[in-house]
């Protein structure tokens, strides 16, 4: 029997298989497994943000920075490795840990100063997108060696298909994510937090240090991603990543994961990315639909989910009365 | 005189505007050219006016509890439905094409207000989450509108709403005063701006006191997508063109900013019009003055992002308490927050 | 015997003001290893800073607090569990998206290496509830799937699992229905006879007498006593709780009129034809005429808000029939209700009355601008002259109608929003524990003004716990106890003695 709690995920997974077979359908040439791929080859450092978004969503808040954050991640990365010349093996350590720390900061202004989730963020957001213009207005544009192998290289797979080493590094942090949220303590607490935050503080759960990990988590994926993004653009630029916060939140909630907190699926999330691929792809094959599409799409997908959570909580709360 | 609403702004806006001065002493000269003022103060009412439009409705839904993210693809879309009606029109300088323009884009405008006051009052759906819906989807709506192209319009008529002058000034003040004065009526000369206050204040209270609550959140979430749909047209018109893309991208922000920055509570209850006025001026005098000495305009965003953070933590209770009782809370941290549960 | 033995737990001499408030002073209570012990008060007799004193959620002022003969600082709830005190909260503060298991472990999870064992953890809860519980559950699937109920049990084993030696349950039957509490009753007395101390807390009397061995009174934030349940009678009981002694009673003179014959064929203005809503209140009667003043007496918890709350449509009834002014049904929200000119001041008033960021002034003529519209706004000058009006008539003060609400004391809030109903002139106004929380002057002053408003013709329902007050303004009086109507008291045979024989239910 299906468990009434896996019912978003399944939807979400089904309505994947059907985009996908309907695309395959429709367009030949669409049904192939590498088609699947350049999803993931196209949306791994979406994949990536949205698994720091679900942790933060799943704690009952949200994170506006994480597109600035990458286009940061891009232009220090750029500036210092391209002007300064200083090896990758030292730059993307440190950028991962910058990321980290800017998400340690607004974690730790939202919970000891108590202000909503979205300000803090917000600022964060303007802060980080400025501080790209602070390095510079222009693009710079990355031909380090390292950087170009990491984004030519291409892993062959049997059966002549290939992925990139982001999506490895993508499915890497998928993997660990969802053994970080299932099967350790922060992953249980970030979840009893988001149920219900005063329960989580009277039953004695470190509530300060999961709420700051969890903002400091997804600071260190956003530091990935911009990792990834370099790779995939090979330059940086203050304009990189313009509202990919909104398609991280989409892909999360498409996923499945409740905005008000504590419930969802990194498995989840990882559909949820690949639901908004195959509409781009879609769109692609299409040819004469326009890209805005996608947009609405998204759009709906998510009026769709958002009402299906409402009508989900308002059963249950008529249960309970 | 310090405990007035106004008075930390306008210290803000004055001390941009001595800086300015100081900086470069023609910034306050006002030169008239061929019947029109023209200067750097103008230019911050005119190319402010927008943003004030926009700041003046998410004023109302702030002081509900409220928050709009969806203003800016409703100027998107607003300004994309006018120059559309207008381009399909054979003169486009016809008064009665222009009006019927400018009457779809603004009904268009307040259908997408009642939208989101339907799935906030009826459906009661988070504020954040049921205008990121519109947020989202409302970009695409506005490139579906425009074609996904620039659309350009040629009609003098329309132009004039967003860069024609009357008495010497630009007639966005005009519009933009307007829409202040009304909202203003709107709300202090009938009983909407009592509820509104009252229902960002205390719901459950208002409700007993007999107050249809939904209807008061329906009616302002409608009166912020007009709002929203006149900076739009002001917009459009200032440039004679509709850009779905890039119109109004990130004014939710700014008008959150120049709400906060005007004294209005993220956490509902009293408003202040005219706070959010200044508000909008101080980040609209913040920009050009970023422009005038030269930095590039990009950075005004970390000059936001520390004003966002001064102003909230200001704002906060937790902040001002831990300035002042360092150490006599810092055992027992559940009392407080039980206090704040409670 | 009992009394030989040592208290697992010792409290002694335990003080705690808040700005303002003393909310206990000099407070003392013990708690052996193997009973049930009952902690009565009423309303700001301190029983739950008492318990968030226990919890750790609250520091002390002064006393102290003995576990096992040693000394404790409880300064956390985490301290708090470590030493061995565990709370079960009326509303069950757990996490409804968690799994029963994880509810139950959460923060000890059973690990290797840090890696969560789900499967050792869920075998470890079904085994939990099963010995310790006897009951038998899916521990895998979320809280939020069972009853509050079965929450309760699980936030019960959750403090068992963290080797609890005194257990808390704080109001945990409000919402239980009988089967339900008597499986509560069930678990609870296996666990005293494994010898675990339990602190019970309830309002229900009934079932302070079926599960208790002891009980301990406060009042007012003082120690009023500990007694063996079993040698305190209920109407002792009761009059300990509101302060009341017994040989006191019935010396009071009634200020208000016997009625004429004639004012009991005045017209209806409510009718309460067999009302209830399920976990709130049963099913009653109940009849209010013009100009009378109905009192609705019972202990704190005894379903008087609740009945009140379906009256003015706040809540609304799942059984039974309401006619106001003879027209059946018309009632269905607060605005309905204020439209028959029934009026509500509710007895929490910060969270249900005061809109606090709004001045005097607003807070007032907000019911009366409510009816009107949001187009129709009173002019500022006839507000103005509202404001006034009525803060000379209730003598709020500071008389100064631009004052914020939220700087008045709780006796002139009270006035404000009494007169913010009066204003708009109902027929039936309905008084929620008005008089609670203020001093006595104004306690006086509102009192009178009910008695001078049912002259002019206004019908009032008058809730209050206090004997008293209930007594001096009531033509009739309704007693409740454990969410029942149990008894009408008519006018001839009002006496304190009758009152709190029928609160306490013997």
């Amino acid at each position: 029997m299906l468990k009434r709690q896996y019912i978003p995920i399944v939807v979400t997974a089904a309505l994947l298989a059907f985009m996908f077979a309907a695309g395959s359908f429709r367009y030949t040439g669409f049904f192939s497994l590498q088609v699947l791929l350049n999803l993931l080859i196209d949306n791994a450092f979406l994949l990536i943000v949205a698994v720091g978004m679900t942790f933060v969503i799943v704690s009952g808040g949200i994170d506006l920075s994480v597109g600035s954050v990458i286009a940061l991640t891009t232009m220090i990365s750029a500036s210092l490795v391209q002007q300064q010349g200083w090896p990758p093996a030292v730059v993307i350590p440190l950028v991962l840990v910058l990321g980290a720390a800017f998400g340690w900061l607004m974690g730790a202004i939202i919970h000891y100063f108590k202000i909503q989730p979205f300000i803090v963020t917000l600022a964060g957001m303007f802060l980080a997108r400025g501080l790209c213009y602070v390095i510079s207005i222009n693009t710079i544009t990355i031909d380090h060696p390292f950087y170009t192998s990491m984004a030519q290289t291409k892993i062959k797979l049997p059966g002549g298909f290939f992925i990139s080493i982001s999506v490895v590094i993508a499915l890497v942090v998928v993997a660990a994510a969802i053994y970080l949220a299932h099967y350790t303590r922060f992953g249980r607490n970030t979840y009893a937090l988001g149920g219900s935050e005063s329960s989580a503080l009277l039953m004695g759960l470190p509530v300060a240090r999961t709420k700051i990990l969890v903002y400091t988590f997804s600071g260190l994926c956003s530091a990935l991603a911009g990792v990834v993004f370099t790779f995939y653009m090979l330059s940086g630029y203050g304009l990189h990543a313009v509202g990919l916060e909104l398609d991280a939140i989409a892909a999360v909630v498409i996923g499945g994961t409740l905005l008000t907190g504590g419930v969802g699926y990194i498995l989840g999330t990882f559909f949820g990315v690949l639901i908004q691929g195959v509409i781009q792809t879609i769109i692609s094959f299409e040819g004469t639909l326009s890209s805005w599409w996608t947009k609405i799409v998204i759009g709906l997908l998510l009026l769709l989910f958002i009402v299906l959570q409402r009508l989900l909580s308002a059963r249950r709360q008529m249960q309970k009365a | 005189m310090v405990k007035h609403h106004l008075f930390w702004p306008l210290v803000m806006l004055g001390a941009l505007l001595l800086f300015n001065l100081l900086y470069s002493p023609d910034f306050f000269s006002v030169q008239m050219r061929a019947g029109k003022l023209y200067g750097s103060l103008i230019d911050i009412l005119n190319f402010g006016a927008p943003l004030i439009l926009v700041a003046i409705g998410m004023t109302l839904v702030i002081a509900t509890k409220g928050i709009d993210l969806s203003v800016g693809s409703i100027v998107a879309i607003a300004g994309a439905m006018a120059c559309m009606t207008l381009s399909k029109g054979t003169d486009q300088n016809m008064l009665g094409l222009v009006l019927s323009a400018v009457g779809i884009a603004l009904v268009l405008a307040l259908a997408l207000g009642l939208w989101n006051g339907m799935l906030v009052a009826a459906f009661g759906i988070q504020p954040i989450i049921a205008t990121l819906i519109l947020m989202v989807a409302g970009r695409g709506v506005a490139q579906l509108i425009t074609g996904g192209q620039i659309i350009t319009v040629s009609s003098s008529a329309y132009k004039f709403i967003g860069a024609g002058s009357l008495l010497t000034l630009p007639f966005s003040i005009f519009i933009a005063g307007a829409v202040l004065l009304i909202a203003a009526l709107l709300t202090r000369k009938t009983a909407l701006g009592l509820f509104i206050e009252s229902v960002g204040c205390n719901p459950e209270a208002s409700r007993l006191a007999g107050i249809r609550s939904r209807v008061v959140m329906i009616a302002v979430y409608m009166f912020c997508g007009l709002c929203a749909g006149i900076a739009g047209l002001l917009l459009s018109a200032n440039v004679s063109s509709a850009d779905g893309n890039n119109a109004g991208l990130w004014y939710e922000l700014d008008a959150i900013l120049a709400v906060v920055i005007g004294g209005t509570s993220l956490s509902g209850g009293r408003f202040y019009l005219l706070g959010t006025v200044v508000g909008a001026l101080i980040i609209q005098t913040l920009t050009t003055t970023i422009y005038m000495i030269g930095v590039p305009p990009e950075i005004t965003l970390v000059v936001k992002a520390f004003v966002v953070l001064l102003v909230c933590l200001i704002q906060s209770e937790t902040f001002r308490k831990t300035l002042v009782h360092r150490f006599k809370t810092r055992r027992y941290p559940a009392e407080r927050e039980v206090k704040r549960h409670a | 015997m009992e009394r030989e033995r040592e208290p697992i737990l010792q409290m002694s001499n335990i003080h705690k003001g808040f700005p303002g408030v003393k909310a206990l002073s000099g407070v003392s209570f013990r708690l052996f290893p193997g009973e049930i012990h009952a902690l009565m008060g009423e309303n700001g007799a301190g029983k739950s800073t008492l318990i968030k004193v226990l919890t750790g959620v609250y520091s002390i002022d002064q006393g102290t607090v003995e576990l096992a003969r040693q000394r404790m600082a409880i300064d956390s709830p985490q301290a708090a569990q470590m030493a061995g005190i565990s709370t079960v909260y009326q509303e069950v503060n757990l996490c409804p998206n968690l799994t029963v298991a994880e509810n139950i472990f959460i923060g000890r999870e059973p690990r290797r290496f840090g890696r969560i064992l789900w499967k050792e953890m869920n075998a470890a809860a079904e085994k939990l509830l099963l010995t310790r519980l006897q009951i038998r559950m899916d521990v895998k699937l979320p809280l939020s799937a069972y009853s509050v109920a079965i929450q309760q049990l699980v936030a019960i084993a959750r403090a068992l699992n963290i080797s609890a030696k005194v257990l808390i349950l704080d109001e945990p039957t409000s919402s239980l229905d009988r089967n339900e509490v008597k499986q509560l009753f069930e678990v609870m007395n296996k666990l005293k006879a494994e010898g675990l101390a339990i602190l019970f807390v309830t309002h229900f009397l009934d079932q302070v007498y079926e599960v208790s061995d002891r009980i301990t009174i406060l009042r007012g934030g003082e120690f009023v006593g500990e007694y063996l349940a079993k040698e305190l009678p209920r109407i002792e009981l009761v009059s300990k709780m509101i302060g009341k002694e017994l040989q006191q009673l019935d010396a009071l003179p009634r200020e208000k009129e016997a009625a004429s014959a004639a004012e009991s064929a005045k017209a209806l203005v409510i009718e309460a034809k067999a009302l209830g809503r399920k976990g709130a209140i049963e099913p009653f009667d109940l009849t209010i005429r013009k100009g009378e003043v109905v009192g609705l007496a019972g202990l704190l918890g005894s379903g008087r808000t609740e009945l009140a709350r379906l009256f003015f449509g706040a809540d609304r009834p799942d059984q039974g029939a309401l006619r106001v002014n003879g027209v059946k049904d018309g009632i269905t929200s607060p605005r309905e209700a204020i439209d028959q000119g029934i009026a509500f001041c509710p007895e929490n008033r910060k969270t249900e009355g005061i809109i606090d960021e709004l001045t005097v002034r607003e807070n007032m003529i907000l019911a009366l601008q409510a009816t009107r519209g949001w187009f129709r706004a009173i002019p500022r000058k006839r507000q103005d002259e509202l404001a006034d009006e009525y803060i000379k008539a209730l003598n709020i003060n500071p008389p100064n109608p631009e004052q914020l609400i939220k700087n008045l004391s709780g006796g002139n809030q009270q006035k404000v929003i009494l007169g913010r109903w009066l204003l708009t002139q109902p027929k039936l106004l309905i008084l929620d524990e008005p008089t609670r929380g203020i001093d006595v002057g104004a306690k006086a002053e509102i009192q009178k003004l009910v008695l001078k408003l049912s002259g002019e013709g206004m019908s009032v329902l008058f809730v209050s716990s206090e004997l008293e007050e209930v007594l001096r303004v009531s033509d009739r009086i309704a007693v409740l106890r454990d969410h029942v109507v149990v008894k009408e008291i008519a006018e001839d045979e009002m006496s304190q003695q009758q009152l709190m024989q029928a609160m306490a239910g013997e």
